[in-house]
């Protein structure tokens, strides 16, 4: 290897020869190249292919993509949970900005129970998100589901349904349920950029005459502007990567009639369960269009905040 | 065994129940605004929303079907531990338990270990070579890795390690180096070089150094690393669900699946299986609330 070179160097900062440092590298390298890079550039290349069961057959270019969006059942199925991936990442959003930043502002804003109330808001987010997926279908079975019984019990029964059985409310229980258990993170990201803000600053404002609204859209509001290109990015890197809420709300095949479906599930559905000949290639396909997809987005949203960033300052 | 899990839940349940009991008092307390008591009532509103669906689920646990088929929300005013038990025995949550610790231990050591190392080499050399490792192991952290299963799958096929606990340890050791490098290697960045000068005039090679002065330093680093490889690793079920084909070698959440489908109607073995779960999950909370805290807001800094 032409870099194990030693050469000495006088520079700050470096104790650790190339060589002692590759050693040190090692290990990590090798695990990672084997069970992380290896599939990650094997798959991408897997969607150009055309496959018969685990046979690779000949180079197909992109046909692999042209079935899915030309080919029944994919031609429906892939804009159908591609929308649930963005109703997933539009409703988290929303709750995470409005519910999320509010409970952080009134939290910032209290002496005592800090800690207490941070604990209880957290602990959704560190439960499975099985568990949880689980837990919510209990919760709001028809058969005895408690959240059926609340509302008839406080006379509104009128709302009470099947909300999974019932295509029209079962993505909404996933956008819920979702955000239910996301919110504690903005809590605590939102909770640590307003401690970060000099007390002087909105001091000034209020001196200046600012109203305690005003002074939250023009001076606090601006000041989060990092931290919610944060949770943009990890909100939307968790709705379009989202599996195991709507597996356990909706099972594999994103019931009723697809109207859980997403994506991920989508591509675990084709690539392990469909039995079709060529499901290697099809749902590589699908793999590759969401990562492009995940990445892209990511580096945009990280990229237009950056600059939104450096306009404040 | 199974009488010494059981016990767990009711302190953990004891804990997240006893704060909720006291719901209304701050309203009382003498010099509040009408502004302070509306934002304690939202905050505690929202509690309440955030961690009745838990609570219920420990509660639950305790109570039997027929309990909850006459009235879903109540005390368990006769505690039982048959689900538990149930669950426990019948449904294969000792071996399920135990598979997910054996699996998110040994992982979160062996991610933790080889970051550690790479970590400290990324700190203490400047070459081209090693930023653009380092750029290679940081990328991991925006890609959706998981989405390159199928090739994983076949390489473990071929290996024979399907459904050997083996191949999830080795994935989420990998899965970890993104991250555990990206905290590590900033804690390490943070050591003064004099220590490193210092120790090699007392005659220490760079794995003495390494060892002997720079482990001890970045301890609290290493706390914040393994509790947060910890939660995402107990909680996957996407690769187990596609690399565990035996049952005898399920970890917890694809054993939960199952499950689910067996105990359709069986609420109380259901909610107790869920309870199971989350125990130690609750108990690393409780634990390491700081480690936490403090890490889940350390990517501001990104």
């Amino acid at each position: 290897m032409s870099v194990t070179n030693t050469r000495r160097s006088r520079h700050i900062g470096i104790t650790l020869s190339k060589r002692t440092g590759l050693v040190f590298i090692l290990p990590a390298l090798i695990l990672f190249t084997v069970f992380v890079l290896y599939p990650l550039l094997t798959a991408l290349s897997y969607s150009f292919f055309n496959w018969t069961g685990i046979v690779r057959g000949d180079f197909s270019v992109l046909d692999n993509y042209v079935t899915l969006f030309t080919k029944l059942p994919y031609r429906d199925q892939v804009p159908n949970a591609f929308f649930h991936n963005v109703l997933l990442f539009v409703g988290a959003m929303v709750f995470q900005n409005t519910v999320g930043l509010g409970l952080a502002v009134l939290l910032h804003r209290l002496k005592r129970f800090k800690r207490f109330f941070q604990t209880i808001f957290t602990l959704p987010y560190l439960v499975s998100p099985l568990v949880v997926g689980y837990l919510w279908s209990l919760m709001l079975s028809p058969l005895f589901g408690p959240v059926n019984f609340i509302l008839k019990a406080v006379g509104l029964e009128q709302f009470a349904q099947p909300w999974l059985g019932n295509p029209a409310t079962a993505i909404w229980v996933v956008v819920f349920v979702t955000a239910w258990q996301w919110v504690g993170f903005p809590v605590l990201l939102y909770g640590a950029a307003l401690g970060g803000i000099p007390q002087e600053i909105e001091e000034a404002a209020s001196l200046d005459g600012a109203s305690s609204w005003q002074r939250f859209r023009e001076v606090t509001f601006p000041l989060l502007t990092p931290a919610i290109g944060t949770v943009s990015v990890l909100t939307f890197i968790g709705a379009m990567e989202a599996f195991a809420i709507p597996y356990a709300l909706g099972g594999s095949q994103g019931s009723p009639a697809g109207a859980t479906d997403v994506l991920s599930l989508l591509f675990y559905r084709t690539a392990f369960e469909s039995g079709a000949s060529n499901a290697i290639g099809t749902s590589s396909a699908i793999a590759t269009l969401l990562f492009v997809f995940i990445f892209g987005v990511a580096v945009f949203i990280t990229w237009f905040m950056r600059k939104a960033e450096r306009k404040l300052y | 065994m199974a009488s010494i899990t059981p016990v767990l839940p009711t302190e953990a349940h004891r804990t997240l129940e006893e704060p909720r009991l006291d719901a209304r008092p701050p309203k009382r307390r003498r010099g509040f605004s009408l502004k302070d008591a509306t934002a304690s009532t939202l905050l505690w509103v929202y509690a309440l929303i955030s961690i009745a669906p838990l609570v219920l689920m420990v509660s639950n646990s305790f109570r039997t079907t027929q309990e909850m088929a006459s009235n879903p929300i109540g005390f368990p005013i006769a505690p039982t531990f048959s689900s538990y038990q149930k669950a426990w025995v019948t449904a294969s949550f000792e071996t399920y338990f135990v598979n997910s610790i054996v699996v998110t231990v040994a992982s979160v050591v062996l991610s933790t270990v080889v970051s550690l190392l790479a970590a400290y080499a990324f700190a203490r050399t400047k070459s081209k070579l090693f930023a653009a490792i380092e750029a290679l192991f940081l990328s991991g952290l925006m890609l959706p890795v998981y989405l390159a299963i199928l090739p994983l799958f076949f390489l473990l096929d071929s290996l024979g390690m399907i459904s050997n606990l083996w191949s999830l340890i080795l994935v989420y050791g990998a899965l970890g180096i993104p991250f555990s490098t990206f905290v590590l290697a900033s804690f390490f960045r943070q050591l003064p070089i004099e220590l490193d000068e210092a120790a090699r005039l007392d005659g220490a090679g760079s794995f003495t150094t390494f060892f002997r002065v720079h482990l001890p330093l970045v301890r609290p680093a290493i706390a914040t690393v393994v509790v947060f490889r910890f939660v995402p690793v107990w909680n996957d079920f996407f690769y187990p669900l596609i690399l565990i084909r035996d049952q005898n070698a399920y970890t917890l959440p694809v054993g939960i699946t199952r499950f689910f489908g067996e105990y359709q109607t069986d609420w109380a073995t259901l909610f107790a299986g869920l309870t199971l779960a989350t125990i130690p999950l609750v108990v690393l909370f409780l634990l390491a609330t700081k480690q936490i805290v403090s890490g889940l807001t350390a990517g501001m800094s990104k």
